[in-house]
């Protein structure tokens, strides 16, 4: 049977890809074309979805982005047997924007049937899991430690160490939580694996319920990704029922099982306490540490907690080696990095690679620049707590240490890009207020200080007696910066200040900036 | 108003017990009242507190602490518009002004006819492709008045 390939990924579906499902199957159906259309998740080029594509002799055809009006034409082009169409793309592979990428984390992403196990065993799943539980627990924490993988969710702390952690502390439960609550402004990683490749979650949870010796594990994923959530839940009960999941996981002694839990539209409860407060039932208010979670995390119990692209990582680091995956890197940033590049540019989508590319071979290069053709003014890296970088600062190579020394942050890895249309003092203003709306309120730098910063921009912008009002604003920064419990509160300077910085004229009244030109 | 809006003590009590299973059930709870509802009325608060037996004032904090949680009927569909920067960085404001006028609207409003309630959201995770509407459960990218209408007026017609 004929295979053709549509994406539910959100943003094919975002772009009617249930539409161009329908009607390719009505189609087919009409021309008595025998076919199985298998609902796949995104390669990442964005900018081509929905990417369709159909299994030929000679490898899998592409084309994008279609609509359902296309359909038809598709169809007289003969596109099931890779025939010439204004949208064929070709090979996927050899798309200029997929051909230079590493792909460790997202080699099955787009290809597999998302929730299909025996596609996922065929692609070279469970290779990793099946190597954990030979070597067992203190190999697989040997294994991540040498690979230097650092938290994906934008700590960047040595995952092979908090594991050793939760893997020392006594208890007779413990648990794998998975921080699925990808609320920064730029980034859709993990979004893309809960539709795209979920078993690899799976997998890697449990690699890490072996290594620590946990029993349950949780996802808490954000209300925002209906459809991740639902592709995920599919995912969990085809293992399940597949037996990779449960009592005594493939005869091999371990026993494990994941519990899919939605978030409910709090920013915070990304931050790791936070969540797991709001997994409790509770309000996601973050908690003081210590405790690390790893000591007493989810009910008090040890608790070995990573984000959806750290936890993904390990099935490649257990299969393949953990030099195989250190090769990759620069400095101490080893592996390789789903870099996400979004906002107003040319093409957005995911790009993974090693670290080390400069931010200007991110945006120019990979990105293509801006979508309007305008010059780039601005990119904020690392969510909505990351810095804005002007075009001078293109020379930063992606990498944790790099972006430290210029007071910025990788952070989970997301890129957006603005035109000069961009006007930061309202970013700044805008990055106060969200944290506003967003704070848990638990302590006083952030919850007063981010109400106190919106304030003073909005002083500034109405050009209410500058200097000092920004006099005031750097001193609050560094309140925030050095006073707040987590990151909200901590980190939300960085924007504000590096727009200050960066682009100071924009923080200045319009009229006496021309005046000084 | 659509009946899901009235409180059922019988089927709230069902509710809660379906989930009692469930470590830190709370928010769970929530969720399948606001799915069975549309709200989580006042009125549900005494008795979650009575059977998970936690305070009031516990399950009301927890309650008006997260976003998605409503405690008031809302309109037949929800149209969720994205407000973070990568959506900004693409027009989204001026695109959301646009749709907000047509519906006649302010955000966290529904409309006269009880068909839309409008809220904003922080980053749909559809960051290069915006500006990002979530319609129901429908993903819109690159939005504009016109496109949102015809999605609107297709969802209000089902």
């Amino acid at each position: 049977m004929m295979r053709v390939f549509v994406p539910k990924d959100a943003v094919a579906l975002a772009f009617g890809a249930d539409r161009v499902a329908k009607k390719i199957a009505e189609a087919a159906a009409a021309g008595g074309n025998a076919i199985t259309i298998v609902r796949n998740g995104s390669r990442g080029m964005f900018f081509l979805e929905p990417m369709i594509e159909v299994e030929t002799p000679a490898g899998r055809i592409a084309y994008g982005p279609v609509s359902s009006s296309d359909v038809a034409s598709l169809f007289a082009a003969d596109f099931l047997n890779g025939g010439a169409h204004p949208l064929r793309i070709g090979k996927p592979e050899e798309h200029p924007f997929l051909a230079k990428q590493t792909r460790l984390t997202f080699a099955r992403c787009g290809i597999t049937d998302p929730v299909s196990v025996e596609d996922y065993e065929t692609h070279g799943g469970w290779r990793g899991l099946k190597r954990a539980i030979e070597i067992g627990s203190a190999a697989i924490i040997d294994q991540v430690t040498k690979s230097g993988l650092r938290g994906r969710g934008g700590a960047g702390f040595p995952t092979g160490i908090k594991w050793k952690t939760v893997a020392d502390t006594a208890s007779d439960r413990k648990y794998v939580v998975c921080n699925a609550d990808e609320g920064d402004s730029g980034t859709f990683a993990d979004r893309m694996v809960l539709e795209g490749d979920p078993l690899m979650l799976i997998e890697g949870m449990t690699i890490c319920a072996v290594a620590v010796g946990a029993t349950k594990g949780y996802v808490y994923c954000r209300s925002e990704y209906p459809h991740g959530a639902r592709t995920f839940n599919e995912a969990l009960n085809n293992a399940r029922s597949a037996g990779w999941l449960g009592n005594n996981i493939k005869g091999s002694g371990y026993s494990f099982d994941i519990e899919l839990r939605m978030g409910a539209g709090a920013y915070v409860c990304g931050e790791e306490t936070s969540l797991l407060d709001s997994l409790e039932g509770k309000r996601g208010v973050v908690r003081a540490k210590p405790p690390l979670p790893a000591h007493k995390g989810l009910f008090q119990q040890p608790t070995a907690m990573n984000n959806v692209l750290s936890f993904a990582a390990t099935p490649y680091i257990l299969s393949e080696g953990a030099a195989a995956y250190a090769d990759y890197g620069m400095g101490r940033s080893r592996g390789t990095m789903p870099l996400q590049i979004a906002g107003n540019v040319r093409y957005g989508g995911l790009y993974e690679t090693a670290f080390g590319l400069t931010l200007g071979e991110i945006v120019e290069d990979l990105g293509g620049g801006t979508e309007s053709g305008r010059p780039v003014r601005a990119v904020q890296c690392g969510g909505p707590l990351g810095a804005y970088f002007p075009p001078s600062l293109f020379d930063t190579p992606f990498d944790y240490e790099a972006f430290t020394a210029r007071d910025g942050l990788i952070g989970h890895g997301g890129i957006v890009v603005f035109d000069d249309t961009v006007d930061m003092a309202e970013m700044a203003r805008f990055a106060m207020e969200f944290c506003e709306v967003e704070s848990c309120g638990k302590c006083t730098p952030c919850r007063v200080g981010s109400v106190r910063g919106k304030e003073l921009m909005q002083h500034i912008i109405a050009g209410h007696n500058v200097e000092a009002n920004i006099v005031v604003l750097e001193d609050l920064c560094q309140t925030m910066k050095f006073g707040s419990l987590c990151a909200l509160g901590g980190f939300v300077p960085y924007p504000v200040l590096s727009a200050l910085r960066h682009f100071p004229e924009d923080f200045r009244p319009r009229a006496a900036a021309a005046a000084a030109e | 108003m659509p009946e899901t809006t009235v409180f059922n003590e019988g089927r709230a009590r069902q509710i809660i017990a379906e989930h009692l299973s469930l470590e830190g059930p709370l928010l769970p709870i929530f969720h399948a009242f606001n799915e069975e509802f549309g709200f989580v009325s006042d009125a549900a608060v005494p008795i979650i507190a009575d059977v998970l037996n936690l305070t009031r004032a516990e399950v009301y904090g927890v309650l008006t602490f997260y976003h998605d949680f409503r405690r008031a009927p809302a309109g037949r569909h929800t149209l969720k518009i994205c407000r973070a920067e990568a959506c900004q960085s693409r027009g989204s404001e001026a695109a959301a002004r646009g749709v907000l006028a047509q519906l006649g609207v302010s955000w966290h409003e529904t409309t006269k006819d009880g068909e839309i309630s409008v809220e904003p959201v922080y980053c749909l995770g559809l960051c290069a492709s915006g500006p990002s509407a979530l319609l129901d459960d429908q993903p819109i990218g690159r939005f504009d008045k016109t496109k949102l209408a015809e999605a609107i007026e297709e969802v209000c017609a089902s």
